[in-house]
């Protein structure tokens, strides 16, 4: 209303079009350094002996910017499209936004420079320097953490101000998603970089952590993953989501389970059992609200199942849940005692966490991306060959991945309990640690594809035609 | 229920409180009441440098006096602290764990098993436990092995132990094998892993 009133447009493109090229960026940044730290498993690592570029760094840029470059950009370009829509509201304000995006961008910079002179904080997904001397208050870095609180909060107000507008409406369910999402994202960050740094050592800090990597996963990209789906399925199936009951149960049952079972990162150790018990048992209950929300989607595509032949977002949004469903039943699994302590440590974990961050939430991204892309840019896709392309080697290829590791997983736990040496545990898993690269190549090529098309649409694809995209899927 | 106000507060603070009052408050506490918790400072853990650090000092007497000065409290937690840097810069902790389960016969491959008490101090802050284990458990690493280990080790890990995939981190030592100031650090502290392990009090 108030858009229509100064004649603005209700959404801003350009912020949505960079925010998506700075996480096509990030992606590429961290995929290629995931596979040349799969390298060094190989013995093949390039720049061996290298101080600044060694596998380690590599290794914290790969999972920083899978998080922070990726995920909190496509997410945020998707908010960009999503809120003003749905509240009918335009975000707080347009230089804010070019505000946090240039901010956000010299983070991750700030980051990965940090990263390759040693300024790593010891907080798993969290790493992100502190820029004090450890122990301190000396600076000796760019204090990047303070940095991301800052962007975080200017983040979540320019989403706020639309959301809290929009107050005396009925929300529609994406809305409860991203509103309790961007709390908790607020919450998360501050409560895991904070107290295991500066409060609480060892056992009461790794309780903490625990809760960090959990909820940084469970409560920033569950949310906005789901929020998405329920935005973008029912759009481009033209069909309102099958149960509005089921939807009601998954986001509550989500909000209060989810973040209770932090501690499930480290079982079996010296946090008190009761904790762990707890973490357990919230982490089946979880099981259970997936189900209810997995059974909502694909009883949602009842009738129109030819819009996985015919529509590309549908195919990626579909396929990316079926492997949520599979990750989390493997999770109801993985979290006893009885499997954790042979899985525990080893690739099974590896495999999982690239099964639910690639297979699942990165597969609903390009979904989205796949159908925003020619709006934004304004022409058609440049090939669907290469999109085609794009999405069988990213599915082969994570498919390939989880397997494998879920089979060197094993295999390496029961080697360890067995006490057989540890060299021939490691000699048993390279074998299992070529296949990973390999697999790793080829999701690496399907990204490429997906790159360079969106890059040659923007550039050289035909012009838009509105009729083409008024209606996403043909009548049956 | 599907307002704003109920989603911010209900869905979005009130069940973060919930799950903060749970898995940090409770294990807090808990912990807090075993006996042996005290938390102990840099400056605690380095009042007796270890024997490590004084043969450090005399095989490579130079380049140590260099680096270090004289083997004190002060120049002993100096090497702690920035060992401990390195392995976290170095990502070290994510190839490496540090704690020992009680299952999977770890007891019998590194050593008893961990307690809460051991990791209550400066340098387990934040802790290092990691979550994979591509190389092994390294909590009980005090005295496993010797100096001269560490840092041919460290040089080539492939010359002490053919087969494995660890990186070599050959850029903390001369070409003679003199450990520079990290490559000191990072010896020092590999050698202090385990030094606070205790008889579980319970």
């Amino acid at each position: 209303m108030n858009a229509t009133a100064k004649n603005e447009p209700l959404v801003d493109y350009g912020l949505i079009k960079w925010h998506l090229g700075a996480a096509g960026v990030a992606l590429a940044i961290s995929m290629i350094a995931g596979f040349e730290y799969s390298l060094q498993f190989l013995g093949f690592f390039p720049h061996a002996g290298s101080e600044i570029a060694s596998p380690g760094h590599f290794r914290l840029i790969h999972t920083n910017f899978a998080a922070y470059g990726w995920l909190v950009n496509g997410f945020t370009a998707m908010l960009y499209y999503v809120v003003p829509r749905l509240t009918g509201f335009q975000v707080w304000s347009k230089k804010i936004g070019w505000l946090i995006f240039g901010a956000w961008q010299f983070i991750l910079v700030a980051a990965l420079t940090g990263y390759l002179f040693d300024k790593a904080q010891a907080i798993e997904w969290g790493e992100t320097p502190t820029g004090f001397r450890p122990g301190s208050f000396d600076l000796n870095w760019i204090p990047v953490d303070a940095l991301i609180v800052v962007g975080a909060v200017l983040l979540i107000s320019q989403f706020m101000v639309p959301l809290f507008k929009a107050r005396h409406q009925k929300y529609y369910v994406t809305l409860w998603y991203l509103t309790a999402g961007l709390v908790w994202l607020a919450l998360t960050y501050l409560m895991g970089n904070i107290v295991p740094e500066w409060v609480l050592p060892g056992a009461s800090g790794a309780a903490v952590t625990g809760l960090f990597i959990h909820d940084l996963v469970g409560l920033y990209v569950t949310p906005m993953g789901w929020g998405l789906m329920y935005f973008f399925v029912p759009l481009i199936l033209q069909k309102p989501i099958w149960s509005h009951s089921l939807s009601v149960i998954g986001f509550w049952a989500l909000a209060f389970f989810y973040p209770l079972g932090g501690v499930h990162h480290f079982l079996i150790s010296p946090i008190p059992d009761y904790v762990e018990f707890g973490a357990i048992t919230t982490t089946i209950a979880i099981e259970v609200v997936v189900t209810t929300v997995v059974v909502n989607f694909f009883m949602t595509l009842r009738g129109k199942w030819g819009a996985l032949r015919t529509n590309m977002s549908i195919r990626w949004f579909y396929a990316g849940a079926m492997m949520y469903m599979l990750t989390c039943f493997q999770c109801a699994f993985q979290v006893t005692w009885m499997f954790q302590k042979i899985i525990h440590f080893t690739d099974w974990v590896v495999g999982h966490a690239h099964m639910i961050m690639f297979g699942t939430f990165t597969f609903w991204m390009i979904g989205v991306i796949d159908w925003l892309w020619p709006r934004i840019v304004r022409r058609e896709w440049y090939s669907n060959g290469l999109r085609s392309w794009h999405f069988w080697l990213s599915t082969a290829g994570i498919v390939i991945m989880f397997t494998d590791l879920t089979i060197s997983g094993l295999i390496a736990g029961f080697m360890q309990r067995e006490l057989n040496t540890w060299t021939e545990i490691v000699q048993a898993s390279v074998p299992f640690w070529w296949v990973r690269t390999v697999s790793g190549g080829m999701l690496l090529t399907g990204l490429f594809c997906g790159l360079y098309n969106m890059l040659m649409t923007a550039r050289k694809g035909a012009p838009y035609v509105e009729a083409n995209h008024l209606v996403a899927v043909e009548a049956e | 229920m599907e307002k704003f106000y109920t989603l911010f507060f209900v869905a979005g603070i009130g069940c973060f409180v919930v799950a903060i009052v749970l898995s940090m408050v409770f294990p807090f506490m808990t912990l807090n009441d075993y006996q042996g918790m005290g938390y102990q400072t840099l400056e605690d853990l380095a009042a007796v440098p270890s024997d490590e650090f004084v043969e450090l000092s005399t095989t490579f007497p130079e380049a140590f006096a260099e680096h270090y000065g004289e083997v004190s409290p002060t120049s002993y937690a100096e090497a702690l602290r920035l060992g401990r840097d390195l392995y976290v810069g170095q990502a070290c902790w994510h190839c490496h764990s540090q704690y020992v389960r009680v299952v999977s016969n770890e007891e019998q491959r590194f050593g008893p098993v961990s307690t809460a008490q051991e990791y209550q101090n400066a340098l387990n802050k934040p802790h290092l436990w990691g979550t994979r284990r591509v190389g092994p458990d390294l909590s009980r690493e005090h005295g496993k092995r010797t100096n001269d280990w560490h840092i041919a080790h460290l040089i080539n890990p492939k010359n002490v132990v053919p087969g494995t995939v660890m990186p070599s981190y050959s850029f903390y030592f001369e070409e003679d094998g003199t450990p520079k100031k990290k490559g000191f650090a990072l010896v020092t502290y590999l050698q202090w892993l385990g030094t606070t392990a205790v008889e579980d009090p319970q």
